[in-house]
Parts: C-alpha cells; structure tokens; sequence
C-alpha cells in the first residue's frame, strides 16, 4: 500500500480528471481492511488522461498460438486473480478462445477481453455510472459505486466482465477488488498510466509471439496505429457499431 | 350514485393470524436467504458469470410487471368511469403498491451490493433505462398513493379521476420501461425485437388481473363478504381476452424473431432443442398458462364455477412465472454469438449452452416477496377500509360489450 498523502494526492487528481462527484465513495471499505482508493490511478499531477489519446489494441491471430495462454497467466497474476475451482464464477478478464470455421475447417486461436468500446453498451445501461469510460478510451468500472446490478453484464456482447461471487484474500494493492461488484479488463490502467504496456501484452512479447500490440490509436506515428494501417483488421461485433479498441487480425 | 360502505377486516378470525403468521415466516426466510448469498457472495446461488440474472429476477420482474396491471381494474373505474369496478378499486390500487414493493425488494436484495441501495439513488446515470426505472417505481407509488388518498378521503373523492388518469399513464410508462430494460440488450438475440415491450404490457394485464382475481375471491369469501357473479364474470372476460393477447403477442414475438435469419438460432433453441426452456415454453407458459386457461374460461359450464376461475388463475400466474423464466433465462442460456459461423470453445464457456439450476436460496427470496406483497395487502386491508362489505346487487348493464373494457385496460 502506497503512503495515505501519495493516495489523497492521487484521489484528488483521480476526481479532477475523471469528473465525478466520488469524493464519498472514495471512503467507503470494499472489503474487510480493503480500501480502495485508486482504480484508475492518475498520471503525474501535471498530466490528466487526455482525450488526444485513444488507447487500443491489436490481435494479431495469425501469431497467436493454439494452447498458449501466456497473456491469460500474465493478466491474473497482474490483478491476483485466483481461481476458485469453480469455473463457472471464476473471475476472468482474459481469455483465450478456440475457433473452427464450419466450413473449412480451419481453426483459430485468440484472446478474448474487454474491447473497449468506443460507444459501450455497459456504460450506456450502468444506472449509476460505476461503468464509465475514461477520455482516453479506456472502459473502467468505479467500484466504489458499482451496486452489483449485472446489467452492464447483460449488455456486454462480448462477455468480457465478471461478477464477484465470493469473499477474496490476497489482494493486489494495486488493483483491489470487492465482493459483490463487477469488474472487467481496465487495459492495464495503472500500468498505462505509468508508460508501461500492458501485462498481456508484455507477456505475449516476451514468449516470442508478439501477437499483441498496444498503443495510441490516434497517434498515426505510433507502433499500432502502422500496423492497423498495414494489416487488415477488423472489430469483432462490427455489426453493432461499437468503434472497439480491440482490433483483430487473421481472423 | 349509490354509495359504497368499505370495512376494514374483523380481526378476530383465528384465520388472519394463521396466515400472517404464515406470510411473516415466509418474508423472514426470504430475508434470510439474501443475508445467506450476501455473506457468502453470490456463488452459493445458481448464478453464474454466463447466468448473470436468475430465479429472484424472475420473480421481481414478474411481481413488476403484474403490479402494474393489478392497477387496471382501479384504471377501468376511474378513467373509464365504469362504476361497476369503482368499490374495487382500493383494493387495485393496493394490490398493485404491494406486489411493486414486493418485486423491488427481491430486486435490491439480489444486488451484490444491496447495502449501497442508496448510491442507486444519487448517482444517476440518465443514460440508463435501468436509472429511468428507479424513477418510475418510486413515481408510481406516490402516485397510487396519492390516487388513494383521493379515494379515501371524501373531500378529496372529486380528484380521483386525474389521480387515476395519472396512475393509468404512469404504469403504461413503467411497464414499457421495464419492457426496455431488454429490450435495450441489442447483443442478446432473444431480446433484439421492438416488441418486447408491448408483450410486457399485456403480459401485465394478465398477470395482474389473475392475482387480482385470486385476491379478490379469498378476501370475500375468507371475510364471509357477499361476492356477487357478475363482477367476477366481467373479470373472467378481461382475464380472457388478456390471456389470449398474450399468447398472440408470443407468437408474434417469435415469427418477428424467425424473420431474422441470424436469429434463428436463438429461436431454435427456445422452441425446440432447448430442454428445459423448450419445455417450459411449451408446457408451462403455452399450455398450462395459456391454453388451458383459455379453455377454462370460455367455457361456459366450467367458467361458471368459481373454482375452475381459481384454477384459471392459478394457472395463468404459474404460466407467467415461465414465461419471464424463459425471456430472462432462456435468452442467456443461449450463447452469445461472437463469430458467426465458427465453432467457438474457450474456458469462459464461449459457444457453450450455459447451465443455470435454481438454488433454494434464490427460489425462497422470491417466494419471499411474493409473501411480502400479500403481507402488505393483508396488513392494510386491516387497518384501513379497503374492501367494500358487499359486492353486487346493482343494477348494472349486463350487456356490456367487454372489448371496450379491455380496450379500456
Ligand atoms: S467489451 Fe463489454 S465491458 Fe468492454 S467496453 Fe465493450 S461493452 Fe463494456
Ligand atoms: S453491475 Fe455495477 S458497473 Fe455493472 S451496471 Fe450495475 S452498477 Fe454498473
């Protein structure tokens, strides 16, 4: 846990930037000697999240490799989620998905997360605006103010959030979590906001299969946005208009 | 017009206090059961990451949903001005303040944060139907409750018919929203029609008017009050043309979704190889809540006895409760469809059917709001005079065309 000035600091430049109305919620306990006092961390002081930026990802399936699950490892280690040994309320903010076309018969193997939509469905029906979607595009939920609805579950078309079914212990200082809330893929945030990618994504790297890239998509001189420009890609869903920050290759 | 006298309940019968006793047992272990998934988390439940609302929203969307047409027979009397229901319309209203409560309190006790019911009610996100919703429940009880006082109150008694037609509008309102709560899931394919709303509507009129009808029965014949035919034969009407409104809306909901080829596997699912959602379909909400009912009470020797129109009733409340069963989780049994054409398989359940079993947990929240509206309603009919003494014995029109009161519902 970081000093109680460092996280009132924080707080502060958290309720500036995000706008909100949290400074009670912030008091409140998420669980027994939890406090949770910093979800999307901020940026230095003297850099809010701004809405130059619009953060995404890139899925390069031709790369992804069947039965690997490095960036799945990565991802609950970084936010200490265990299983419990029941799948079906286990906590997942990854995943891998298997794919066989009917047709042909040829398979794919990709990760599934939260997509970040542009447009999100689960910001859209959250009634209390605990889902909410930061300027730079990342899909957070406040958890202070999340009264355990589900409805942004149902909303979801990719059921990319969790429920949190069960009390838990041995919690991340970084990333805290409660019982009784939603939560999902927050793109790393806190890592982000420290110029540092993704867990996933650094995982994927270091494995060797750089199936993963992460960047600035309004940046046309970053790293993702020349290999969205290089690559065909699509949005999964693109049906539904949603402009998600996830892209997808090879698939 | 001749007056009516309203009584309060005697409270001497051994009876009322058995089944006080009863219901209060019954909100108890109700209560008891959501302390039970709070503490634990929900995992104890039959819920899931797939299966995200379960049993206790079917019982508060159906208790919701019925309040809101429990109103009708107070709507039909005020509104519409027809006399023959306007002793009856306390009780109506009543119904419906109880069975809205009831169905709320199920609601927010299967929050995972219930304790946080009132950051519900100052953050709002007015983007969110669901936050919409908030508004229009609370609004309809102080609406009802206000409609009643004007019934109450003898001075007040001139103001009921715009409190009446307020409430008459409102619950169009909150029915159409709760309709779009499901409306508004586009990704789930049960629930991408527009019609989901109107059938919500209907599906309110019948459900309510079937609670309204078993309540009315017990408390006249339990308080021994002269229950005259005619006025549950004009119900029985209503309660017909709703049931088989619904089922037509039902089918239409299901030809609008077979229109749409990349529905139809949703469609297949319900109607033919979803096992217990098919069954539940077909057996429960068509056919014992719908079809049989139907039988009941255009028949002319059967409907006549008071014990089939129990049946009926019964029947058409137990079909209900299957129908919001499967719209709620059939729809997310069904997989959501991320890559059309692909076979998909992950560890997060992905192209799988999901599987949901109740557990006693959920299924004795539910009940135990049920028990809660009826709690409600006995302890107010006993402190205040809701019931009139005796139902009947004016001359009314007997020849009434019934479709304008349906209409009028
Ligand atoms: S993928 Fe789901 S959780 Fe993520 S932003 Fe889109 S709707 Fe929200
Ligand atoms: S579960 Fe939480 S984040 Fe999701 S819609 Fe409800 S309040 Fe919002």
């Amino acid at each position: 846990m970081q000093s109680t000035n460092a996280k009132s600091k924080m707080n502060c430049q958290r309720r500036k930037f995000i706008g909100r109305a949290g400074a009670a919620a912030a008091m409140l306990t998420l669980a027994p000697g939890v406090r949770l006092v910093d979800l999307a961390l901020a940026r230095p002081a003297d850099e809010p999240a701004s809405d130059k930026v619009r953060w995404g990802m890139l899925v390069d399936a031709t790369k992804c490799a069947q039965g690997c699950t490095e960036c799945v490892d990565a991802c609950n280690e970084e936010f200490g989620l265990e299983g419990m040994g029941r799948p079906k309320t286990d906590a997942q903010y990854i995943r891998k998905i298997d794919l066989k076309d009917k047709t042909t018969g040829k398979r794919y193997s990709l990760p599934m997360l939260c997509q970040h939509c542009e447009t999100a469905p689960c910001v859209d029906v959250c009634p209390t605006g605990a889902s909410f979607r930061r300027v730079d595009g990342i899909v957070l939920v406040d958890k202070h103010i999340c009264i355990g609805c589900r409805y942004c579950m149902m909303a979801c078309p990719f059921k990319a959030r969790s429920f949190i079914h069960e009390n838990l212990t041995n919690q991340v200082p970084e990333a805290p979590r409660g019982k009784g809330t939603v939560e999902s893929c927050t793109f790393c945030v806190h890592r982000v906001d420290r110029d540092r990618e993704p867990a996933c994504v650094e995982a994927c790297t270091r494995a060797g299969h750089e199936a993963l890239v992460f960047g600035d998509m309004n940046d046309p001189g970053s790293g993702l946005s020349q290999r969205l420009r290089e690559l065909p890609n699509r949005q999964i869903r693109a049906d539904l208009g949603l402009n998600s920050g996830v892209r997808y290759h090879g698939v | 017009m001749r007056s009516v006298r309203y009584q309060t309940l005697a409270g001497q019968s051994g009876g009322y206090w058995i089944l006080l006793a009863v219901l209060a047992v019954l909100v108890a272990m109700g209560y008891a059961a959501a302390h039970y998934m709070e503490v634990n988390g929900h995992y104890v439940t039959g819920m899931s990451n797939q299966i995200v609302w379960g049993t206790p929203h079917v019982f508060a969307v159906f208790l919701i949903v019925a309040a809101s047409g429990a109103l009708n027979t107070a709507s039909i009397s005020s509104v519409f001005g027809k006399s023959d229901y306007k002793s009856l319309a306390r009780l109506s209203a009543l119904l419906s303040v109880a069975l809205l409560v009831g169905g709320l309190i199920v609601l927010v006790l299967d929050l995972g944060r219930p304790e946080r019911l009132i950051v519900a009610m100052t953050y709002y996100n007015f983007k969110s139907i669901f936050a919409w919703n908030i508004f229009l429940y609370i609004g309809f009880l102080l609406v009802v409750a206000i409609y009643l006082w004007m019934m109450f109150e003898p001075r007040m008694n001139k103001f009921g018919k715009s409190a009446g037609t307020v409430a008459f509008i409102w619950r169009f309102v909150l029915t159409t929203g709760t309709g779009s709560i499901f409306g508004f899931l586009v990704a789930r394919q049960a629930y991408d029609a527009a019609i989901m709303a109107p059938l919500f509507i209907i599906m309110s009129l019948s459900f309510g008017t079937a609670i309204f009808l078993l309540v009315l029965i017990a408390a006249f014949e339990w308080t021994g009050r002269p229950l005259d035919d005619d006025i549950l034969r004009r119900l029985k009407n209503l309660l017909a043309i709703f049931v088989s409104a619904v089922l037509y809306m039902t089918l239409a909901y299901h030809l609008t979704n077979l229109y749409a080829t990349e529905h139809h596997g949703v469609e297949r699912f319900i109607l033919l190889d979803g096992g217990v959602y098919t069954t539940m379909f077909w057996l429960f909400q068509v056919i014992l809540g719908g079809v049989v009912p139907l039988v009941i009470l255009f028949s002319p020797t059967l409907s006549r006895t008071r014990g089939a129109l129990i049946a009926a009733s019964i029947l058409v409340v137990i079909g209900g409760l299957a129908q919001v069963y499967v719209i709620i989780i059939g729809a997310q049994a069904f997989p959501l469809v991320l890559f059309p054409g692909m076979e998909e398989n992950s560890t997060f359940f992905d192209g799988a059917v999901n599987s949901y079993t109740p557990s006693a947990p959920e299924i004795l929240l539910g009940i135990g709001g049920i028990a809660l509206a009826l709690l409600i309603a006995v302890v107010a009919m006993r402190v205040l005079p809701f019931l009139p003494e005796r139902l009947g014995e004016q001359p009314s029109a007997t020849s009434e065309p019934v479709a304008a009161e349906a209409a009028a519902g």
